[in-house]
């Protein structure tokens, strides 16, 4: 099952150029942009792993891109996600974020159903990624 | 087409406000018609592949490099080679690391800052030093060697020194030199030159000489490049910081209120009273 989280991830995946521009718009805006992987694709799962320090004096997306190639390499199989932090005080936070890199296969979700007292149902998901092995090891 | 560009007002505008510096100028303007000439072919749809832009800087003191890199990055922005257009100036500290596998990230970090712009390696020779064997420098170069090969499109890369120590250094590092396409070597300034630049100083600060005072200074150019220490342009600078000193020191002596006339002159009292005319005679005699 496709994980649809942060900005584009209803369209299909964006290539590189594509990602480029993306950025360009980011950092023409002045936004500082960070990369962040996981390999646990839960929903609530806000708070990525960083890769690398956040790029607050970076001005062409092609250092970015350079960091994207690097994260790639370390984590062929993971999630990356770009974010873009805005700095303006008032703001002072993650403005914008998308999905650049996703496992080769994502098993999905189970439902779970917990029975309450009375006839009640509880649901959660669980990913089966994260069921069957442990972190690192997933994709 | 150079008009419709922009280049040749750029260019115009280099001659007036850089003094001097005819073989510098002289590149400039033939990177500018190549890579415009570049631009038309590859409407045509002729083979054009941006040609590297690597350059070294070299020269005595207060020739200008740094302000001509700063230059460069602006030229090369109009000429649609760099993307952004900004200049990185970094020296030995900002790329070399103080402990084993500090070194990669630090010049990384710069390299990533630079992308789109100009990357300015000011006194670069101090990167290398071949006493220490196990100096960081040498990654750092070799860092910086594959980023200008591979990445020669995102950025520019300028190393600037003194002749005599960039030669040893690019002695040392072949791979260096042969990545460096352009070897620019900045001349000494004239003294009608530095008088020029002394005059565009001034009048960038709103002052300028009185009749006398300009053939004092001219006397006191002529005796500062004689002695040790000159470093041509930048010695002026601090020349004309200590005449304005003087002069306001004069200004402030005097009890009277003063004149927007008085506020903007300089006399020959303010320059003879520099410590380069109370030593002229002894290195004569």
């Amino acid at each position: 099952m496709r994980i649809t989280q942060g900005t584009f991830s209803f369209l299909p995946d964006l290539t590189d150029t594509q990602i480029t521009r993306q950025l360009e718009y980011c950092l023409g805006k002045g936004w500082a942009l960070g990369i962040e992987t996981t390999d646990d694709p839960h929903p609530r799962n806000t708070y990525w792993e960083m890769f690398g320090n956040p790029m607050f004096d970076v001005r062409d997306a092609a250092a970015i891109m350079l960091e994207l190639q690097a994260a790639r390499k370390t984590y062929p199989n993971h999630y990356i996600r770009v974010v873009a932090f805005d700095a303006t005080h008032g703001t002072e936070s993650v403005v914008l974020s998308f999905i650049v890199q996703r496992p080769a296969s994502e098993p999905g979700f189970r439902l779970i159903r917990t029975e309450e007292p009375g006839r009640t149902l509880r649901y959660t998901i669980e990913s089966y990624a994260v069921q069957r092995a442990p972190e690192g090891a997933r994709y | 087409m150079l008009e419709a560009s922009g280049v040749r007002a750029m260019l115009d505008q280099l001659d007036a406000e850089l003094i001097g510096l005819a073989p510098v100028k002289g590149r400039i303007r033939d990177i500018a018609a190549l890579l415009l000439i570049d631009k038309l072919r590859a409407e045509q749809g002729l083979q054009s592949t941006p040609p590297s832009l690597h350059m070294c800087f070299t020269g005595n003191p207060g020739t200008g490099k740094t302000t001509v890199a700063l230059r460069m990055a602006e030229v090369l922005k109009q000429l649609g080679y760099v993307r952004k257009g900004h200049l990185v100036a970094v020296t030995r500290d900002d790329l070399v690391g103080q402990f084993i596998g500090h070194t990669a990230p630090k010049t990384k970090e710069v390299v990533k800052k630079a992308m789109g712009g100009v990357l300015f390696i000011d006194e670069a020779y101090y990167l290398y030093k071949p006493e220490n064997e196990r100096d960081y420098g040498q990654e750092s170069i070799e860092i910086l060697l594959q980023v200008m090969e591979n990445h020669r499109d995102d950025l520019v890369v300028i190393l600037a020194g003194y002749r005599d120590r960039m030669d040893t250094f690019f002695g040392s590092n072949p791979g260096m030199a042969s990545r460096i396409a352009h070897h620019i070597d900045f001349p000494d300034y004239s003294e009608a030159e530095l008088m020029q630049i002394a005059q565009l100083m001034l009048g960038r600060l709103n002052y300028r000489f009185d009749d006398t005072a300009e053939s004092a200074f001219a006397r006191y150019v002529g005796l500062r490049r004689a002695q040790p220490h000159f470093a041509n342009a930048r010695s002026i600078r601090n020349a004309l910081d200590r005449i304005r000193l003087r002069h306001a020191t004069r200004l402030f002596a005097a009890n009277t209120a003063l004149t927007r006339e008085q506020l903007c002159t300089l006399q020959a009292e303010d320059i003879l009273a520099s410590r380069v005319f109370a030593t002229a005679p002894a290195t004569v005699a």
